[in-house]
């Protein structure tokens, strides 16, 4: 009568769950993605002279900040990831599946296809915001796609932090507790100035040793330089090692809840 | 040493938590195939910490306990897969729609793909959410939950079947309901039910065998009918048309023993002898002719063994 459906069948229906829970709640959809707009829209204009400053690697601010809610809206991602997924050991649904012969990996890479759904609209908005606001592309077709992957990457990237914190943490007021700290390392990083032009010694140091500069800058260099091979590496390899390092982290915490006996 | 023809066979079990009480204080419980168990208690007696240790969410902390004949701590995958359970909290998605909870349930338990909107059908039919099954279950009543909470539990059609408090907070209709299809589980598939309640009427229409858990403990086990039994004879309860004959009254009960008065000139005497005697005390009555207005047999409840067992009533003896 039964059998053990397979890790990919698995995976794909934990998915299909995640991502009609992103679908379903515009909310959920709509103000992470209007925030990072926000923000892109007053720094936009009123920063728009720094770029006269010596040593700006470009002459428009928009393209050069519209890195900034890519990243904005990757951090915004782990946050609803790690919150469906604290509500999940909350209301005890994580243990209605635990009492199924779901594999603790299907249960995690299954949530990351909210996170999927959510990146995937997200970058879509921004590339086309950024269109549509005169941001020229200079590495072409084939650097925005690039430019889409390596936001997916991202999104991915801290929707595994995101995953993590909820099974370590297990309440979705820790997560919403966790956000600020994220918001801090992307002020910190090189978002909203490049590192040669911060003025200030500490910020350019802490900017220098936060990686959340680099995977900026990755996006970045796609849209003002063209194809700089050192930062799509530092980028992709960057997030990837966030992906890995919480993803590992994260395999034992969902063990341990999906088989607690 | 457990017995392995037992569907459900605990021995010692105990469960503590950290800086907590013991929830579970060294019980032992043999449940056969086929079989309504009742475990009943008040709040924090710890019945729902029984359940989460026998379907494998919890861990104990001493004893030992097997379901469906495998071990819950060495075998817990075994005994996942014989179980079915509706938790204490209907834990839903409350953006999913009832099909698509079956569908996933369905997915995840190994439901050949062809047979699954098929058995979802036929599970929705069953609980009788075939009309709401495409709303989010949001929307949903608290009944309408319970429903469906049962129906994901039998997806994998379980040998055994765990519910933890399943009518509370239901109305009366979603109640019997919910009754009525527990009975015809065990009385037409042969599942055994381990059903967790604080109602007593739950129990007694229930189950087969109960078992009273207060404390961690349990303190008393056995049918309905040698619960009550144990506790003793009936009791009859006589209340006069004309209040000025309650003292005849009480005079005439006096030899079955001793009388209690009660409201309105009411009078109530156990018994001993069961109700057969209740034919002797009419036709007393009748020979002094005292009137009655309503004359009342009561068998003891299983409240009244809880009150026995426990010095308690059921009703408000929550854990403080």
């Amino acid at each position: 009568m039964t059998r053990q459906t397979s890790l990919i069948e698995q995976v794909g229906a934990v998915a299909r769950r995640s991502a009609k829970g992103v679908l379903r709640q515009r909310a959920l959809i709509i103000f992470p993605m209007l925030f990072p707009l926000i923000l892109f829209a007053i720094n936009g204009s009123s920063l728009s002279r720094v770029t006269e400053l010596p040593g700006f690697p470009t002459h428009s601010y928009r393209a050069f900040l519209l890195a900034f809610p890519f990243v904005q809206g990757a951090m915004f991602v782990s946050i609803s990831t790690g919150t469906s997924l604290a509500r999940d050991v909350e209301t005890g649904f994580l243990n209605r599946l635990a009492l199924t012969p779901l594999r603790s990996e299907a249960m995690l890479f299954g949530q990351l296809g909210g996170a999927f759904v959510l990146g995937c609209v997200q970058a879509v908005v921004y590339l086309l915001v950024g269109i549509a606001t005169g941001v020229d592309f200079v590495s072409g077709v084939g650097g925005v796609l690039v430019l889409l992957t390596l936001s997916l990457t991202i999104s991915f990237a801290f929707a595994s932090l995101g995953g993590l914190l909820a099974l370590r943490l297990g309440t979705g007021e820790a997560i919403q507790g966790i956000f600020p700290l994220l918001f801090v390392t992307l002020f910190l990083s090189s978002a909203t100035l490049p590192r040669n032009v911060i003025g200030t010694a500490w910020f350019r140091e802490v900017a220098t040793y936060n990686p959340v500069s680099y995977m900026v800058e990755g996006l970045r260099s796609l849209v003002i330089q063209g194809w700089n091979a050192q930062a799509l590496e530092l980028a992709f390899g960057l997030a990837l090692a966030l992906a890995a390092v919480s993803l590992a982290l994260a395999r034992p915490a969902m063990r341990s809840r999906l088989a607690r006996a | 040493m457990l017995q392995s023809n037992a569907a459900i066979e605990v021995e010692d079990l105990v469960r503590e938590f950290r800086k907590g009480p013991r929830a579970v204080d060294g019980i032992d419980i043999s449940v056969q195939a086929g079989e309504i168990y009742g475990f009943l208690g008040p709040n924090g007696a710890g019945k729902s910490t029984t359940v989460l240790v026998l379907t494998t969410l919890l861990p104990p902390t001493s004893g030992r306990a097997s379901v469906g004949g495998y071990d819950i701590v060495r075998q817990s995958a075994q005994v996942r897969a014989a179980i079915g359970a509706a938790l204490q909290e209907a834990a839903l998605d409350t953006i999913l729609t009832g099909r698509e909870h079956l569908m996933l349930q369905a997915t995840l338990q190994g439901i050949p793909s062809r047979e699954r909107k098929a058995r979802a059908k036929e599970l929705l039919e069953r609980v009788g959410l075939t009309e709401a099954a495409d709303r989010r279950v949001g929307g949903y009543s608290g009944g309408m939950k319970r429903r469906l909470d049962l129906a994901l539990a039998l997806m994998h059609r379980p040998r055994i079947l765990f519910l933890d408090e399943p009518t509370t907070g239901l109305d009366p209709q979603s109640r019997a309901a919910l009754w009525e299809e527990v009975s015809r589980l065990a009385r037409d598939e042969g599942m055994t039910v381990f059903l967790t309640t604080q109602y007593l009427e739950e129990a007694d229409a229930l189950a087969d065998r109960i078992g009273i858990i207060d404390r961690g403990k349990i303190v008393a086990e056995g049918t309905p009918t040698q619960l009550k039994a144990e506790i003793g004879s009936p009791s009859v309860e006589v209340a006069p048309a004309d209040e000025q004959d309650t003292d005849t009254l009480a005079e005439l009960l006096t030899r079955f023993g001793p009388p209690k008065r009660g409201a309105r000139g009411s009078v109530t005497v156990q018994l001993p002898g069961g109700e057969t005697e209740l034919a002797e005390i009419v036709r007393l009555l009748d020979q002094h002719d005292v009137r009655v207005e309503t004359l009342q047999l009561h068998q003891p409840s299983l409240d009244d063994v809880f009150l026995a067992k426990t010095g308690r009533k059921l009703e408000g003896a929550g854990a403080a």
